[in-house]
C-alpha cells in the first residue's frame, strides 16, 4: 500500500520533471498498434490555472508515430523483447518528428483486468476549515477493499466530497463545517502487467512519468463536456480488448473492460475463410460490415492467396458472408459490454449516452447494430481535437492517446496528490529511530 | 515475424504431381524486414537529438578538425615560409600592376634647384609601385627643406606623383660670420648667398638673433622710407633692439621697446630740423626722453669754436 503510495508519487514528481523540461512523450501500448505522440508544453506551469481546460492552450503535439504492435495480447505484454522493440520504432519515429530528444512517458494500456471499487472515508474537522492536510487524512481514512494479491492501484480518485449536510462538492478545501467525507474511486489492474510495462519502457531508456488506464483516457478525450458531466459510458473498441468507462461529473466513476476486440473479428475471417491474417484485416478493413443487405449478395471480393492452387487462390465470397462471419463476434462484444453495464448499474444514470470509440469502431453499422444491444444513446465518437495533432491521428483509433493528452495537459486529482497523515506514512520509522537513540545514548 | 528460409525460391510440387518445377515467388524479404531500430542506432539517435550533443558536433567537430589540421600542417616551419613567400609573391604582383604604378614626378611650384633636390631626395627610383611610397614620410622630408614652404603631394591615375611646393621668398639678406644667408618674412632661413651683389635689391640686417626679429626689422625698413638710401643695413645688438646703420659711419641707436615710434620721431625731426643732414656718428635714442647725438670729430670743434665765437663776441660787447 505504501509502497504504491510511494512508485506512484515517484511518477508525479517524473511528470513534474518532464514539464519543467517541457517535452514528454505519450505512448500508447495496444494490441494491433503502439502510437507515440510527443507533447511540447511552452510555458512550464502550464497546467496551472482554473477551469477543466487550463493545461490545453499551452499543450501542442510536436511529434506523431504509429506503428504496427507486436507482442502484445488483450492489451498486456506479452512477448516483452518484440513489444520493446516496436515501442523503440513509434518513439525514434515521433522523436525524429518533434526534432528532439523526450526522456519522460506516459503510458496507457488496456489489457490487465481492471476493476473498480468505490471506496468512502470520513473524518471529524479539527479545526474550522478544511485544509489540505484534511483532505489527505479523510483519503487515508477510505477503508482499503480487498482488492486481491498481485493487483496494484492504477487510479485512486476523489470523486465526491461531502461537507456535514452538503454533498457535491468538488474542491472543500478552505470551506467551514465539521464532518468532511469522501467518496473514492479506485480501479485497480493485474500488478504483474503492471510490473512487465515499467520494465519495457525502462529497457528503452525511457523513464516512466506515470501509466492511466486507456478505457478512462480514451473517456477524456471522446466524451465531450455534458457528457462527461451529467454521466456517459465510453466504449474503447481496441485490437485486443474492449474497454469500459462511465463518467459522472467529470470523474471516472467505473472502469472495466472485455478481454475481446477486433483482433478476434480477423481471426474469425482469418479462420472462417482460410486466409492469412494480414488478408482478413485487409478484408475486414476494405469490405467490413455488420449489417447484411441484397446489395451485399452481389458485391463478390477476391480472397487471394499464394499457394500456387487456382482453385484456392481464385476464391471469392460475397460480402454478405462477410458479414455472417464478422458479426456473431461484434455482437458478443456488445453483449459483454451490456453485462458489464449492467453490472455497474448504468441504467440508474440520468443520462444513458453511450459513446463508441477505438480503432474497431469503425465498422460500418456498428452503431446501429450497437443501439440494439446498448440502448438507443449511442454515438461513435472521436477524439478531441488537440494544438498540433497531425491528420492521420484524429481517428477513432487514436483516443487513447490523445486522451493521454488531455490527461497530462490537465492530470485528474489522484490520492496520491496529496500528504499522507503523519501517523500512517511514518509512525513506525520514527518510532523505531526513537528506540535507536534509546539503545546507543 | 522473420521467414525461416531466406531464399526467395522455392521448390514446390506441380499440382499434376509432376516434376518439382522452380517456382519464382515475390521476395518477401522487404515486407517482413523488420523495421524497429536496433538498440544501438536507437541510443544514438537519442543521443544525437539532444540539443547539447548536436551543436558541438555541427559546430564544435568542424571547428575542432579544421584547427587540428590547419595546426599540424603549419606545424612545419618550411610549409610556414612557403604560405608567407607565396602571400608576398602575390601581394607583389598586385602592387606591381601598371594600374599602381608611378612613372613620372611631377614638381609644380618650385625653382630648378629645389626641384632637383626634390627629385633627388624621391626614395625610389621610378618607376615604382604606389603602394611602396611612403607619401607622409617623403613629405615631412621635402618640408626639411629650408627654402620650401609647404608642399602638397597627389598621386594622380595614369601614374603621376605630383608634388605642389610652395617657396619660401627671401625678403632680406642675414650676414653672420658664416657667411650670408637669405630669410623669408618669418625669418626663416631660404639659402645661402655667396656674395651681396647676387640679391642688391634686398636689405641686410646683421648680429647675433637678427634672425628671430625679421619681421620688426621688415617694418622699421617699411617705415624709413626717406632713410633708405642711406641705410646700409640694420644690426642687431644684444639681441634686443635695433641700430640702423648709415653711410658716412652714421648710426641711429633706437630702443628696445616701440622702435617704431622712435624712427617716426627721428624722421620727423628730420624733415622739422634736418637732423640727419647733419654732421653726427650716432643719434642715441635708446632712452626716448634723453635723446642724444654723439658728433663726428670735426663737428665737435666746429661746435666748440662756434661757442668760443659767441662767448668772445658777447664778452667783446
Amino acid at each position: 500500500m505504501t509502497d504504491l503510495y510511494e512508485s506512484q508519487r515517484a511518477m508525479r514528481n517524473m511528470r513534474k520533471a518532464a514539464m519543467q523540461r517541457g517535452v514528454i512523450a505519450l505512448l500508447d501500448i495496444g494490441t494491433s498498434k503502439i502510437a507515440c505522440l510527443v507533447l511540447r508544453f511552452d510555458s512550464p506551469n502550464g497546467t496551472d490555472g482554473e477551469g477543466s481546460l487550463a493545461g490545453h492552450a499551452a499543450a501542442r503535439v510536436i511529434g506523431a508515430a504509429t506503428t504496427r504492435s507486436r507482442g502484445v495480447r488483450f492489451g498486456e505484454i506479452d512477448a516483452m523483447v518484440e513489444t520493446e522493440r516496436a515501442i523503440r520504432t513509434a518513439v525514434q519515429a515521433a522523436q525524429k518528428m518533434a526534432n528532439t530528444r523526450v526522456d519522460h512517458v506516459i503510458a496507457c494500456f488496456s489489457g490487465a483486468e481492471p476493476r473498480s471499487y468505490g471506496l468512502d472515508g470520513a473524518i471529524e474537522l479539527q479545526g474550522d476549515q478544511v485544509t489540505e492536510a484534511d483532505v489527505g487524512r479523510v483519503l487515508a481514512s477510505c477503508e482499503m477493499p480487498p482488492i486481491g494479491h498481485g493487483r496494484e492501484v492504477l487510479h485512486a480518485q476523489p470523486v465526491n466530497f461531502a461537507l456535514d449536510h452538503r454533498s457535491g462538492l468538488a474542491d472543500p478545501r478552505g470551506q467551514s463545517g465539521s464532518r468532511l467525507a469522501v467518496d473514492m474511486h479506485l480501479l485497480t489492474v493485474d500488478d504483474a502487467a503492471v510490473q512487465n510495462l515499467i520494465y519495457c519502457v525502462r529497457r528503452c531508456d525511457l523513464e516512466l512519468a506515470g501509466i492511466a488506464s486507456s478505457a478512462y483516457v480514451s473517456g477524456i478525450s471522446s466524451l465531450v463536456e455534458d457528457e462527461q458531466e451529467l454521466g456517459a459510458a465510453c466504449v474503447d473498441m481496441g485490437g485486443g480488448a474492449t474497454g469500459v468507462s462511465i463518467f459522472m461529473k467529470k470523474h471516472l466513476i467505473y472502469g472495466d473492460a472485455v478481454r475481446l476486440g477486433g483482433d478476434h473479428v480477423t481471426r474469425d475471417i482469418a479462420a472462417g475463410l482460410q486466409v492469412p491474417m494480414a488478408v482478413a484485416e485487409r478484408i475486414k478493413t476494405f469490405h467490413g460490415g455488420v449489417h447484411a443487405t441484397g446489395m451485399d449478395d452481389r458485391e463478390m471480393i477476391e480472397l487471394g492467396g499464394n499457394s500456387g492452387d487456382w482453385e484456392k487462390d481464385r476464391r471469392q465470397i460475397s460480402r454478405a458472408e462477410l458479414i455472417g462471419i464478422m458479426r456473431p463476434r461484434v455482437e458478443e462484444i456488445l453483449e459483454d459490454v451490456r453485462a458489464i453495464l449492467d453490472a455497474a448499474g448504468f441504467e440508474h444514470l440520468p443520462s444513458q449516452q453511450i459513446v463508441l470509440t477505438g480503432g474497431a469502431s469503425q465498422i460500418p453499422g456498428l452503431d446501429g447494430l450497437a443501439a440494439r444491444i446498448l440502448g438507443q444513446n449511442v454515438r461513435l465518437g472521436r477524439p478531441m481535437r488537440v494544438q498540433g495533432l497531425p491528420q492521420a491521428a484524429t481517428g477513432a483509433g487514436f483516443s487513447s492517446v490523445v486522451g493521454l493528452a488531455l490527461f497530462a495537459a490537465h492530470p485528474q486529482d489522484e490520492w496520491w496528490d496529496f500528504e499522507l497523515p503523519i501517523e500512517s506514512l511514518g509512525g513506525k520509522s520514527i518510532r523505531r529511530a526513537i528506540r535507536w537513540f534509546r539503545d546507543n545514548w | 515475424m522473420r521467414p525461416v528460409t531466406r531464399d526467395p525460391v522455392r521448390v514446390s510440387a506441380d499440382h499434376r504431381g509432376g516434376m518439382p518445377a522452380r517456382v519464382y515467388q515475390r521476395s518477401r524479404r522487404n515486407s517482413s524486414r523488420d523495421p524497429a531500430p536496433s538498440r544501438l542506432s536507437f541510443r544514438l539517435q537519442r543521443l544525437w537529438l539532444t540539443p547539447m550533443v548536436r551543436v558541438l558536433t555541427r559546430v564544435g567537430l568542424p571547428v575542432l578538425v579544421v584547427g587540428a589540421a590547419l595546426a599540424i600542417w603549419l606545424g612545419d616551419a618550411g610549409r610556414r615560409d612557403a604560405v608567407i613567400a607565396q602571400y608576398n609573391a602575390i601581394k607583389e604582383k598586385i602592387e606591381h600592376r601598371p594600374e599602381f604604378m608611378i612613372s613620372l614626378l611631377k614638381i609644380d611650384g618650385a625653382g630648378p634647384e629645389v626641384a632637383r633636390a626634390v627629385r633627388a631626395m624621391l626614395p625610389m627610383t621610378l618607376p615604382a609601385s604606389s603602394f611602396d611610397i611612403n607619401l607622409d614620410a617623403y613629405r615631412d622630408t621635402i618640408r626639411k627643406l629650408d627654402a620650401v614652404a609647404d608642399v602638397s603631394l597627389v598621386i594622380r591615375p595614369g601614374g603621376t606623383l605630383e608634388a605642389k611646393i610652395t617657396q619660401r621668398v627671401p625678403v632680406v639678406l642675414w650676414r653672420t660670420p658664416r657667411g650670408l644667408e637669405m630669410l623669408d618674412d618669418t625669418g626663416h632661413r631660404v639659402a645661402t648667398l655667396i656674395t651681396r651683389e647676387a640679391r642688391p635689391s634686398l636689405p641686410l640686417i646683421v648680429g647675433q638673433g637678427a634672425d628671430q626679429a625679421v619681421p620688426q626689422a621688415l617694418r622699421l625698413i617699411a617705415d624709413a622710407g626717406p632713410l633708405l638710401p642711406r641705410l646700409r643695413g640694420l644690426e642687431r645688438v644684444g639681441e634686443r633692439r635695433w641700430d640702423l646703420v648709415l653711410d658716412h659711419d652714421q648710426r641711429i641707436m633706437l630702443p628696445d621697446a616701440d622702435p617704431l615710434g622712435a624712427l617716426d620721431r627721428i624722421l620727423a625731426l628730420n624733415t622739422a630740423e634736418g637732423l640727419l643732414e647733419r654732421d653726427f656718428t650716432v643719434i642715441d635714442f635708446r632712452n626716448k626722453d634723453r635723446p642724444t647725438i654723439r658728433l663726428s670729430a670735426d663737428a665737435l670743434a666746429a661746435f666748440r669754436q662756434a661757442q668760443s665765437d659767441s662767448l668772445k663776441a658777447r664778452a667783446s660787447q
